[in-house]
Order: C-alpha cells, then sequence, then structure tokens
C-alpha cells in the first residue's frame, strides 16, 4: 500500500505539483476499487471486470472502460462511475439523465483479493491433505507441519478447550474461520499484488463473518440456550410485568456479532491507516519544511512504518485468534445443557 | 463514508466465497487432518508406554535372569562341595578297605609263612637229623674199630644228653 502509494505522492508532487488530500488517500486505500493497482505506477491498474444488475438485466464489462470517468454504452445501458455525489467511485446507471444505482457484484480488486485469499486456504490445507495420504501417520514437515501445528494449536487450545464433546461438530467452521481471516489479514500487509486489499478493515467483510458466526451460534443453539433468554433464572419482577431480562438477553444475541465485526473491523483498518498516515507524514513535512525536515520524517517514518507493520503481523494474528475464540465461546454458550437435563 | 457501509458486492461475494472455501475444507481438509492428527497422538502414547512395558520387562528380565545365575552359581557351589565330601568319603573308604585287605593278607601271608617257617624246620630238622646221623654214623663207623673209644663215646654222649636234659 505504502509503495504504490509514495510513488503516486512523488509523481504529484514533481509533476502536478496539487497539494496533499491526506483523507483522501487514506481512503482510497482503505476502501475497495475496480482495479488493482500495480506498484510503482499507481495510476496504471489492472483491471476487473464489473458485473452490475441494471434495469435491464446483467452486464459484464472491464473496469478500463469506466475508470476514467468515461461514459460505456452497454446495450441499451450507459454506466458512468461518478467523480462526484452519492455514488462518488461507484459504477452506475444513467437512467433518463439520473444516476440509478445497480445492484453490484463486480469482481472487485477486494473480491479478487478474497479469492486469492480462498485459494491459498485450500493449498495450505491440501498440501497437508496430500502429505498425509502420501505418507500416512508421518508428522509432516517444514511449511506443511508448521500449517498442522497451527490447526493443532487452535483446535486443541481453543476449540476442544471450550466446547469439549461438541468440538468436533463446529471445529470444520470454527477451523475455516480462523484461517480465512488470518490468510486475509496477512494478504492485507503485503504491499503489492497479491496483497494490498485493505480485507478485514472492511466492514463489509467482517460483518459477513459475524453474521455467519451468529447464524452458527442460534441455529444450533440448545433449547436451554433459548430458555435462558426468554425466560432466565433471576427474579420473577426482572421477567414478568416488564420482560426487561429478556429485553436485555436478545440484545445481548445481536451485540456479540455487532463486537465481533467492530473489533476485527477497528484493528485491522486502524493498522493500516497508521502505516498510511506514517507514509503521508513525509510528504506533509517535507511540503511544509523542505529538504532537511522532509529527510528527517523519512527516516523516522520509515522506521515507524516497519515497527507498525511487525506490530500487524502479530496483530494479524492476535485478531483471527480472538475472532475464533469469540466465535468459539458464542457457540459453546449456546451448547448448554443446563442442569435439568444433566440430572 | 463507504468505508463504514457494507457494500453489497462485497458481502455477496463474501458469502459465496466462504461458502465455496467452508464446504472445501469441511469436505476434504478438516476431518481428515483432526482424525490423522488424533491417531498420531493414539500412536505416539501407544508407543511410549509400548516402550515403558517393553524397558519394565527388560528390567524384569535382567532381575529374572541375574537370580537364575545366582542360583545355578549356588547350586554349582553345592554340587562341588558334595563331590568333594564324596570324594574324601569314597578315598576313605577305599583306604579303609584296602588297610582291611592288606591287613588280612598279612595275616595270611604271615600265615603261610609260619607254616612254611614250620615246615621248613621240620624239614630240616629231618634233614638235619638224617644228616647228623650219617655223620655220626660214619663217624661212629670209624671210631667203632676200637671198643674202648667206643664205650667212650658212649659214655659222652650219654654224658652230653644228660646234661643237655
Amino acid at each position: 500500500m505504502a509503495l504504490g502509494y509514495s510513488d503516486q505522492m512523488h509523481h504529484s508532487a514533481t509533476e502536478t505539483q496539487t497539494k496533499v488530500d491526506p483523507k483522501e488517500i487514506i481512503f482510497e486505500h482503505l476502501g475497495d476499487a475496480y482495479g488493482w493497482e500495480l506498484p510503482f505506477a499507481h495510476h496504471r491498474r489492472i483491471p476487473l471486470p464489473v458485473i452490475v444488475y441494471g434495469t435491464d438485466g446483467f452486464h459484464v464489462f472491464s473496469s478500463s472502460r469506466v475508470t476514467d470517468g468515461e461514459q460505456f454504452q452497454d446495450g441499451n445501458a450507459t454506466f458512468v462511475i461518478p467523480a462526484e455525489g452519492d455514488y462518488k467511485g461507484k459504477v452506475v446507471e444513467i437512467v433518463d439523465g439520473q444516476q440509478v444505482k445497480p445492484y453490484d457484484i463486480s469482481i472487485t480488486k477486494n473480491v479478487l483479493a478474497l479469492f486469492i485469499t480462498i485459494a491459498i486456504v485450500v493449498m495450505c490445507s491440501m498440501s497437508l491433505v496430500k502429505w498425509y495420504k502420501k505418507n500416512g501417520n508421518k508428522a509432516p514437515r517444514g511449511f506443511t507441519g508448521a500449517f498442522e501445528s497451527l490447526v493443532v494449536f487452535i483446535y486443541d487450545g481453543v476449540i476442544k478447550a471450550t466446547l469439549k464433546q461438541d468440538a468436533r461438530r463446529f471445529a470444520p467452521y470454527l477451523l475455516t474461520i480462523f484461517f480465512f481471516i488470518f490468510m486475509m489479514n496477512l494478504l492485507g500487509l503485503i504491499v503489492i499484488f497479491p496483497g494490498g486489499a485493505n480485507l478485514t478493515g472492511n466492514i463489509a467483510v467482517t460483518m459477513t463473518l459475524a453474521i455467519m458466526t451468529f447464524l452458527v451460534t442460534n441455529i444450533f443453539g440448545t433449547k436451554h440456550y433459548w430458555k435462558d433468554i426468554f425466560w432466565p433464572d433471576v427474579p420473577m419482577w426482572l421477567k414478568c410485568p416488564l420482560p426487561i431480562m429478556p429485553m436485555i438477553e436478545l440484545f445481548g444475541i445481536f451485540t456479540k456479532p455487532a463486537a465481533l465485526t467492530i473489533r476485527l473491523f477497528a484493528n485491522m483498518m486502524g493498522g493500516h491507516m497508521i502505516v498510511i498516515v506514517l507514509t503521508l507524514l513525509i510528504f506533509i513535512f517535507a511540503g511544509v519544511g523542505g529538504m532537511v525536515v522532509g529527510g528527517a520524517t523519512v527516516v523516522v517514518s520509515v522506521a515507524f512504518s516497519i515497527f507498525m507493520l511487525l506490530i500487524d503481523v502479530l496483530v494479524s494474528f492476535i485478531q483471527a485468534y480472538v475472532f475464533t475464540m469469540l466465535s468459539t465461546i458464542f457457540i459453546s454458550l449456546a451448547q448448554e445443557h443446563g442442569h435439568e437435563v444433566t440430572e | 463514508m463507504e468505508l463504514f457501509t457494507p457494500g453489497f458486492g462485497l458481502v455477496f461475494w463474501m458469502f459465496v466465497s466462504f461458502a465455496v472455501l467452508f464446504f472445501i475444507l469441511w469436505k476434504y481438509a478438516w476431518p481428515m487432518i483432526l482424525d490423522i492428527v488424533d491417531k498420531r497422538a493414539d500412536l505416539i502414547d501407544k508407543g511410549v508406554e509400548y516402550a515403558q512395558n517393553a524397558k519394565e520387562q527388560l528390567d524384569n528380565a535382567q532381575l529374572a535372569a541375574d537370580n537364575l545365575l545366582n542360583e545355578a552359581r549356588r547350586k554349582e557351589a553345592d554340587i562341588l562341595r558334595e563331590a568333594e565330601s564324596l570324594k574324601t568319603k569314597i578315598i576313605e573308604d577305599a583306604r579303609a578297605e584296602a588297610k582291611e585287605q592288606a591287613k588280612k593278607e598279612t595275616e595270611a601271608a604271615k600265615l603261610s609263612i609260619e607254616q612254611a617257617k614250620k615246615e621248613a624246620e621240620l624239614s630240616i630238622r629231618d634233614e638235619v637229623g638224617a644228616i647228623a646221623l650219617s655223620i655220626a654214623e660214619k663217624v661212629v663207623r670209624e671210631r667203632m674199630s676200637d671198643d674202648k673209644a667206643q664205650t667212650k663215646l658212649v659214655n659222652t654222649l650219654i654224658d652230653e644228653i644228660e646234661n643237655q636234659n
């Protein structure tokens, strides 16, 4: 992210002399895009397919046709990416001079990063499976061994420790969640293709993950779990005339996925944002104080950026771990069988 | 702000790709990985147990072997001691028997020697008697030429015999 960025800054500083707009740059980098920027040539992007469902059905075309602000005529529909307004930066259809937002399921940078992540996770786990098929009960070595120990670490340390006898039932979901998030986090830290997409720092991604945990928790919830929500073991006045506790419990069902969403999103986005801001500082200070101040800022900023990126590697693991752990805890809370069942 | 409002497209693809990923891993990866890891852990546990048992057995075997060896040594010593005493006894017996035998032999020899001696004495006496008689006869025949001498001799002889008795 920072690499491609600094290049753009270099160009804008020397050639166009435009003023640095940190907010614009930060959100451009944290957000999604219809193309994937190439390193050292920020404005040249790998075009990706745009898939939209407009007023007259599906349209599929290359993003290179609209990314420079031009209108694109596909059949009877006209598409454009407006530079201003409510739909700024998004593909919209122009119907009778009005901008109408179509259902947009384009393969954007984030979506492609998603696919790459999945390919990598599948490759990692399949390499382990392949090893087993070839070597039977022998312990894998090297990368495969590292992957296996990570699986065992999560399974034994988090899933089995919390879910006990239900561990095997939910392990596939929880392990998938962990490796998916972990790989998305790590890929987000890599500056150039195939990394650089701020996936887990995008609320759509974290929200979807949290919704899935929410669904798994509540679909597989036991009778006792639902009884605890609507008729908890509290004094009668807390639940009878006014359902205070049930309200709180019901509210709690929805705050859990919200907490999951925000935690992962904020942590990952924060990490990315700090690195971008540190990089931007170079150009801001160079603009204000000239060569000497700019040069000093380069040293400090790069040092801090490296430090922050290293911290982010740690955060990537911790956040994936925390998300998995909390999902496990939420699921295990919904698996309670209560005392009346065990007696 | 776009960052805080989830985009429809990304949510859609997120669901699709997560479903695909989950299906692949659930079908082909996780159960197998967890099974094999479990199986391997069991195998290692069993191996450790086996090794411990084997070591115990080995220790026991060593002990048993030592005991057996000691037992054998003791028996050997016993047998040797017994043999020694037996040997002594046999020698003693043999010696005693030999002594007895020798005594008997000696006795018999003594007896026969005595016998022989007696016989020899008798025969010598007879022979000596005969010789003496013949000598005496010759002497008498020589001396009996004169009566005086005869009488004298007879007298002398009688005296001698008388003195002897």
